[in-house]
């Protein structure tokens, strides 16, 4: 599903380069469950941006679902975005103003896609429980419920990956634990998941971690199933 | 993204801001309105002129004499000659010789001074012949106008113009009644329908006598002198011929064969006409000009909002890039916002500008009515659409092109 090759991020910084990917190789198949985890600085939100298609790197090769990305215009990445990609971020990044039910059928108006819009929209939010908060407007909402809109919104367009930016980063523990239940269950239907966090519990839901450092690989281990079902 | 989902994008985003929305659209409304209403004023400028121009006949020709030349070649002023003669009108009222022409008839004018009782009034004689009323475009109120037979006998007779009568009868009968004009004796026997007094002279301030009887009685000391001659061509498409001939009468009469040395001048109406409309196309031109500036001050007040729009809702921006929108749809959101302003502005714009322009006769009533002109709405509209547009563009653009991962990191 995701092919990596020597992924290379240089940052220009006056006239200092600075390298925050350094060569990272990755291979994530279908439906797999991956956190990256590293300390600030380790280059997993640059490694995150790249993943994502928000940005490109240096040098390397970057597959996602066949398509090479590593070269693609702003518009084609743009689509490649709408896609192949659900986005989930830290900070929810629900378009305010917006009814819950609109933004999550966002991604379909930029696809152009008015096929039964609004009734997959609903499907989406259904399928997160919020379909009775259609109409409300984000800041009506808790922050569990609004990550949890944003999920409906990354699965809209039935994407090939899902990325998740430190989706519980701005949540209490019991949201937490909801938004990763949830995270877990589309797992288990079989969505391709790249978590992106540095806390450990979080990292455990998933099923094979990549720790990243200074810009490499640091470690990449798959994680024993029973971590995963220790949560009921 | 379809134009109808940018337009609800663009509803969305402007009832966040309504105040300042409002703000805005208020310096379109202004300057569309102004436009409207200044426009509006120029053309019922046009229009009055016109119609007063009209008024006269627009087959109307005048014939003057031509400056005067002292012997030390200094040029006299305009019609201070006094070549023209009752022989002249006599040969234009020739059918053989100028066909086009209707009828011609001459103008001896001066003041006069009438009083009837204990009434008086200073007033403008005009010494003519009976084809005065359809020369001239004159209907008859009442009584009759004067004939050849009075002509041809000098007699003391005048028919009076609205405004004279209103000064002097109050309200009576002024047929039959004996007046004095500078002190002689005159009988009215009919009296000149309005014309509508409007602007530059009072059509209707005026007593009418026979060029004869004016000559012997009331013009004294400038000989049997004709200071005009009316012309009235067939039509106001006969006018060019009626011209020609007219000047190749006179030419013949005056014995001059170099056109350049005629000694009298035509002026059509029609000539009159297209100058004075030139000058007020002129003046509705300026006025719409000087509106225009408030409505680009509008628009520059869009570009202002609109980077302040854009600036505001980066991360916004980011967030629909991140979730797949692209350049064009992005430019497309914040296009369609500055024209929606603006075009809501015009429209309430072009409201406003047409109910001032309802109320501006009665508020100020020494100005013409303004009219206003499907094209000069359909125009204000577009034009308030297309600054929109062009103030819009710069703010849009910048919005289109924000990367997506440094919108998304603005705080």
């Amino acid at each position: 599903m995701i092919t990596l090759e020597g992924i290379t991020k240089v940052y220009r910084a006056g006239e200092f380069e600075v390298a925050a990917l350094r060569g990272i190789s990755l291979h994530i198949p279908e439906g797999q469950f991956v956190a990256i985890m590293g300390p600030s600085g380790s280059g997993k939100s640059t490694l995150m941006n790249v993943i994502g298609c928000l940005d490109q790197p240096t040098r390397g090769r970057y597959i996602l679902d066949g398509y090479d990305v590593s070269n693609l215009s702003e518009d084609q990445l743009a689509w490649i975005r709408n896609r192949k990609i659900g986005f989930v971020f830290q900070s929810f990044n629900l378009i305010p103003r917006v009814r819950a039910l609109h933004n999550v059928e966002m991604p379909l108006i930029y696809a152009g896609d008015n096929r039964q819009r609004r009734e997959r929209a609903m499907a989406a939010l259904t399928s997160v429980g919020l379909q009775s908060r259609a109409s409300h407007l984000p800041n009506e909402l808790s922050g569990g419920q609004q990550q949890r809109v944003a999920v409906a919104r990354a699965l809209v367009t039935d994407p090939a990956i899902l990325l998740a930016d430190e989706p519980t980063g701005n949540l209490d523990s019991e949201s937490s634990l909801e938004i990763m239940k949830l995270l877990r269950d589309l797992n288990q239907q079989g969505r391709t998941i790249v978590l992106i966090t540095h806390e450990p519990d979080i990292a455990a839901f998933a099923q094979r971690v990549v720790r990243l450092r200074d810009g490499v690989v640091l470690s990449d281990e798959i994680h024993p199933v029973a971590l995963n079902e220790m949560v009921p | 993204m379809s134009i109808l989902e940018g337009l609800h994008l663009a509803i969305n985003g402007l009832t966040a801001n309504r105040l300042r929305s409002i703000l805005t659209m208020l310096g379109i409304l202004i300057g569309v309105a102004a436009v409207i209403l200044l426009v509006g004023v120029g053309n019922g400028a046009t229009v009055a002129v016109q119609q007063q121009i009209q008024s006269l006949g627009s087959n109307l020709l005048s014939v003057f004499p031509s400056n005067t030349r002292s012997t030390g070649g200094v040029q006299q002023g305009f019609g201070t000659g006094s070549t023209l003669t009752m022989d002249d009108v006599k040969a234009l009222n020739n059918p053989q010789t100028s066909p086009d022409v209707v009828a011609a008839i001459p103008n001896a004018t001066g003041r006069a001074q009438i009083t009837y009782g204990n009434q008086n009034w200073n007033s403008t004689l005009t010494g003519t012949t009976q084809d005065f009323p359809s020369v001239r475009n004159y209907q008859l109120a009442s009584g009759a106008f004067f004939t050849a037979a009075d002509v041809d006998a000098a007699n003391k007779v005048a028919v009076l113009g609205q405004t004279v009568v209103d000064n002097l009868f109050a309200g009576g009968d002024p047929i039959g009644q004996v007046i004095k004009i500078n002190r002689i004796s005159f009988r009215v026997i009919g009296v000149l329908a309005p014309k509508g007094a409007s602007g530059l002279n009072n059509q209707d301030d005026l007593v009418v006598t026979p060029i004869t009887a004016a000559w012997d009685y009331l013009l004294g000391g400038r000989g049997r002198n004709v200071q005009q001659i009316y012309v009235e061509a067939s039509s106001a498409q006969a006018n060019t011929a009626a011209t020609a001939e007219v000047t190749q009468v006179l030419m013949d009469r005056h014995h001059i064969s170099d056109p350049t040395q005629a000694d009298f001048q035509i002026l059509s109406q029609q000539d009159v006409l297209s100058s004075a409309t030139q000058s007020t196309g002129v003046l509705t031109l300026m006025l719409g000009a000087i509106a225009g500036i408030s409505l680009v001050v509008g628009g520059i007040g869009i570009m202002n909002i609109m980077l302040v729009t854009v600036t505001e809702r980066t991360r916004e921006i980011g967030i629909r890039k991140a979730i797949g929108a692209r350049r064009r749809d992005i430019l497309l959101q914040f296009l369609i916002e500055s024209m929606f302003l603006s075009g809501v502005g015009g429209a309430l714009g072009i409201l406003v500008g047409v109910v001032l322009a309802a109320l501006l006769p009665s508020l100020v009533s020494s100005l013409p009515a303004p009219i206003i002109s499907s094209p000069s709405v359909i125009a204000a509209f577009g034009i308030s659409v297309a600054i929109g547009l062009f103030f819009g563009l710069y703010p849009a653009n910048r919005a289109a092109r924000l990367r997506p991962i440094e919108a998304l990191r603005y705080e």
